[in-house]
């Protein structure tokens, strides 16, 4: 199958600092790929990279085909970008944002396409509402909408569901899964776990570097860790003891219960056993 | 409360810290206006250019040219050889004064006839005009008493001898609301369309929207475009506006042609916008891009020959002025509308503000930038 996007070695410096390290990613056509890692670890710039709003130090390659840095133009012509900031001007209406796009990228039959992104939106009864009288959930779909109306073969999502209440999030994911059914090729860039799980793929990334890709389930997998639950009275409380414990990577408190993980296998049972015996139920996970 | 007052007057001064562009601004900017203003400025303007036609070269004739310059009002730049040629240089505003002195002057003098100098003073700016023509008759006289002495002594007139006869051209009734209206003209368009344009762009980069735009297939030429369009739109209606009430109110009715008039004051919006834009390209946020407009906005009124007469500032002020939009707009509108000069008269207005023009449209774009880097 195609790549949609295939980029090798990107490298980007702000000064002294390299914010993205020789990332490589390949993406193929209609998948969903989550782009996972902490603040500042350079999603959004490898992002941007790939959408040719930054020119890359080092490295380069293709994004549907065309090249990142000669053929910028052809590449924001087939590509929506949806920025982690809303981008849209809070002093039109939905329907004024939307035509604006439309024009912007030179589409024919304007009023139907934006009748139809209201209608798919849900938002036709609102069309004539200022956007920034939107609130987030509805925003981040909107922008979206906006993102998709020159129907693109690739979908670059900054965090677009940062801030958003769980039943919008479920919604947009909803919206992204029916673009990937489409054929569209999505990378989305996420802190939360659960979305992380909702993509074909993942690409996780730190310090500017790319540590691991696969499915949610293979980078369990990979990571090599084993983990327990402990149960009882005051098991939560026992993160601090636990954590400096040798053996153990993390202990992290969950509700009344308490994650440890470590991993060698032996290594943590043994950092547990002391506590097991104070009547507490531990189960491996 | 003094606790919580101090911690919103600390968070200021750091924030304020952080915005190095403003701060410099603020402290830089009175400074440089308080020298640059405090040297240029002149109500009582001196070194005027001024053209004389001599058509009788004796003792007596120089005797007076070089008392008028010995006023310090006149500066003798110019020696047309004929009349035509010394009405165009007052027509394009190249001089202030155009001393003529008949061929027959010394003989009529020495006849005991009466004897006339001649001076046409171009009186748009009747503050320029004024002050220089009333220094000249005694000016004359008294040197014509000490210089021909001895000999000559017999040629030394009585009081009134010499007939100064003056001319205010364009403005004889010394009006300085025909100076002024045009003037304002350009003085209003600068203030509203450089500031319209620099924040229409700087908006963008602080509410988040620039991003999003770059990231879509916009080229940087039909952001330029498309931004200052509207405005040009905007000015036009500004511009009417002005002249209307200017006729209704003020009676200043133009002189010259209403087309050439509209053709300068489009290219004038152009340059303004194109500047404007230029300021959004290099600040940050808007209040910086409205104290860059500022930086541009007092000039415009200061040293464009507005409220001072341009001629009256020291050269190198002059030189400033010369670099501003609105110096040449000023004299292109006072051209058209005062003294009914036609394209060739103002052909040098347009030309400096077409120059102007493109190196501010190649600074813009070269500064604009189609990434985030």
């Amino acid at each position: 199958m195609a790549r949609a996007i295939d980029v090798h070695d990107l490298v980007k410096r702000y000064g002294k600092r390299t914010v993205v390290d020789h990332v490589s990613l390949a993406i193929e056509q209609g998948r969903i790929c989550g782009f996972l890692g902490p603040n500042g670890s350079g999603k959004t710039t490898t992002l941007r990279l790939i959408c040719g709003l930054l020119t890359p130090d080092g490295g380069g390659g293709t994004c549907l085909g065309h090249d990142l840095v000669r053929e910028r133009d052809a590449i924001k012509r087939q590509a929506g970008y949806m920025t982690q900031r809303f981008g849209l001007y809070e002093d039109l209406t939905i329907r004024e944002n939307l035509e604006f796009v439309g024009r912007v990228y030179g589409l024919d039959h304007l009023k139907d396409r934006v009748g139809k992104s209201l209608e798919r939106l849900g938002l036709e009864t609102r069309q004539r509402q200022l956007v920034g009288t939107l609130s987030g959930g509805w925003k981040q779909r909107l922008a979206l909408a906006a993102c998709v109306l020159h129907e693109p073969k690739l979908l670059l999502l900054d965090e677009p569901t940062a801030g958003v209440d769980p039943k919008a999030r479920r919604a947009f994911w909803d919206e992204i899964h029916s673009y990937a059914a489409e054929g569209i090729t999505v990378l989305v860039s996420t802190h939360y776990m659960d979305e992380a799980e909702r993509c074909h793929e993942i690409a996780y990334i730190a310090y500017g570097e790319l540590m691991a890709r696969g499915s949610a389930a293979e980078i369990i997998e990979q990571s090599g860790l084993s983990a327990f639950i402990a149960r009882g009275p005051g098991a939560d409380r026992l993160a601090p003891q636990l954590r400096d414990a040798p053996g153990v990577t993390a202990a992290a408190a969950f509700g009344a219960t308490l994650h440890v993980c470590g991993p060698d296998r032996d290594a943590l049972v043994r950092a547990i056993e002391p506590f097991r015996r104070r009547s507490r139920t531990c189960s491996s996970i | 409360m003094w606790q919580r007052l101090l911690a919103i007057i600390v968070k200021e001064i750091q924030q304020l810290r952080r915005d190095r562009l403003t701060f410099a601004m603020m402290f830089g900017v009175p400074i440089m206006q308080l020298l640059l203003f405090g040297y240029a400025i002149d109500t009582d303007p001196h070194n005027l250019p001024t053209a004389v036609i001599s058509a009788d070269d004796t003792t007596v004739t120089r005797t007076i040219v070089s008392a008028l310059s010995s006023t310090g009002y006149m500066r003798f730049t110019h020696r047309p050889r004929s009349e035509a040629e010394a009405n165009a240089l007052l027509q394009q505003g190249k001089v202030q004064f155009v001393v003529t002195i008949p061929s027959d002057f010394t003989r009529r003098l020495v006849r005991g006839e009466r004897a006339q100098v001649l001076i046409d003073a171009d009186a748009t700016d009747p503050v320029a005009a004024g002050t220089p023509l009333a220094a000249a008759q005694p000016a004359i006289e008294q040197a014509l008493r000490r210089d021909l002495i001895g000999p000559l002594a017999g040629l030394n007139p009585k009081a009134g001898g010499v007939e100064l006869v003056l001319q205010r051209r364009y403005n004889p009734e010394g009006k300085a609301r025909l100076n002024v209206v045009p003037g304002l003209l350009a003085v209003i368009l600068t203030m509203t369309m450089v500031m319209m344009t620099a924040l229409a762009v700087t908006r963008e980069r602080e509410r988040g929207t620039m991003e999003n735009l770059l990231a879509m297939p916009v080229k940087p030429l039909e952001v330029m475009i498309g931004k200052i369009l509207p405005y040009i739109a905007i000015g036009s209606v500004q511009v009417a506006v002005i002249l209307l009430i200017s006729r209704l109110l003020f009676d200043v009715v133009s002189e010259g042609s209403i087309a050439l008039l509209c053709f300068g004051t489009a290219l004038f919006i152009t340059v303004n916008l194109a500047i404007g834009f230029t300021i959004s390209t290099v600040t940050q946020n808007q209040l910086q891009a409205m104290q860059a407009s500022l930086f541009i906005l007092l000039p415009s009124i200061l040293l464009s020959g507005f409220m001072f007469p341009f001629r009256g500032m020291p050269e190198w002020a002059q030189w400033l002025g010369e670099g501003l939009p609105a110096t040449h707009f000023m004299r292109l509108v006072r051209g058209i509308m005062l003294k009914g000069a036609d394209f060739a008269d103002i052909s040098g207005n347009l030309l400096a503000l077409g120059a102007i023009l493109l190196m501010v449209s190649a600074l813009a774009i070269s500064r604009y930038k189609v990434t985030l880097d």
